[in-house]
């Protein structure tokens, strides 16, 4: 009785995390840790490098709302 | 004065798109099973919210600003692209459109002197279940601004208004735009996460905390643009409406 609530516990806390992390898109999570390694890859090179992120972000929203309206469609 | 402000903000938004959802559920047991057991189950559910942004709180104070920028801006700004994904969706199909009302068919009112559980469970969960992410949201957010007191000020003002209204006119809750209020805090926490994580790195901002308002204006304008392409696709769909 006591390990099940454990285990439900565990397994609530892990869906809580999946949901928080990688949600309905999990490109989303992948674009901005792919996106802020090559940020301090450039930055350990000396590139400026600040403008990546957004130029990200801005790039992935629109991929994820075309991606999401073809599969409605 | 700018960063108390745009926390504060921040997070009274955040918990206030949260406290819409979980008033609904809390006022909807309430009326179909009787005040007393969901009252207790809400409480039960808001301690466990303020034992956790204690517990987190206390833990993010002691690791080293850099360290928790560059964690704790990740998670957000991978939370804030959903949320502005989700309200950009969202405002594009219904607009200002509040929330449906929550029709919880938990049977008929409960008479007996004993506690209700069903009653407690249901609003234990509908407050614990809505308010985690907020709770985390509050914390990390009040943590890398170093304004963890005026965080989680923030977040119980939201929770205290729109539970206020929700028990004064319940109806007047469910036609708070919703989405839209998704939208803008999804722009704030996509706007901070990418300066904080940024920073946590290392890299220094053009114009230094200055880049938050053009980062501000740059996902506000991409958010606007791309609902009103969402608009004209959907209108491309359905020509006939």
């Amino acid at each position: 009785m006591i390990m099940d609530r454990v285990v439900s516990g565990v397994i609530g806390f892990g869906r809580f995390w999946y949901e928080f992390i990688i949600g309905d898109d999990w490109t989303i999570a992948a674009t901005v840790v792919v996106g802020l390694v090559v940020t301090a890859v450039l930055k350990s090179s000396g590139i400026v490098a600040w403008w990546l992120v957004p130029v990200l972000v801005v790039a992935i929203v629109g991929v994820s709302l075309r991606r999401e309206s073809r599969t409605h469609h | 004065m700018n960063v108390v402000l745009f926390v504060f903000l921040t997070t009274f938004l955040a918990s206030a798109v949260e406290a819409i959802e979980m008033v609904t559920i809390v006022v909807g047991v309430g009326a179909t099973r009787g005040w007393r057991s969901t009252v207790i189950g809400a409480a039960a559910g808001f301690a466990v919210l303020a034992a956790i942004v204690l517990i987190l709180g206390a833990a993010l104070s002691v690791i080293p600003i850099g360290g928790v920028r560059l964690v704790v801006g990740t998670l957000l700004l991978i939370f804030g692209l959903q949320w502005l994904r989700k309200g950009i969706v969202r405002v594009a199909a219904r607009g200002f459109a509040g929330i449906r009302e929550a029709h919880l068919d938990e049977g008929a009112e409960w008479t007996r002197p004993e506690m209700d559980w069903t009653a407690f469970v249901v609003a234990f969960k509908g407050v614990l279940l809505e308010g985690l992410e907020v709770a985390f949201v509050v914390v990390s957010f009040g943590a890398s601004a170093n304004q963890l007191g005026v965080a989680v000020v923030g977040g119980v003002s939201a929770v205290v208004l729109i539970g206020g209204i929700g028990l004064g006119i319940h109806r007047l809750v469910v036609r708070i735009p919703r989405s839209v209020l998704q939208l803008v805090v999804g722009v704030l926490l996509t706007t901070f996460g990418s300066f904080w994580a940024l920073e946590g790195m290392g890299i220094d901002w053009p114009l230094g905390d200055g880049a938050i308002i053009g980062l501000l204006i740059l996902y506000g304008v991409t958010a606007l643009s791309y609902i009103a392409l969402e608009r004209r696709r959907v209108l491309r769909l359905s020509p006939g409406t």
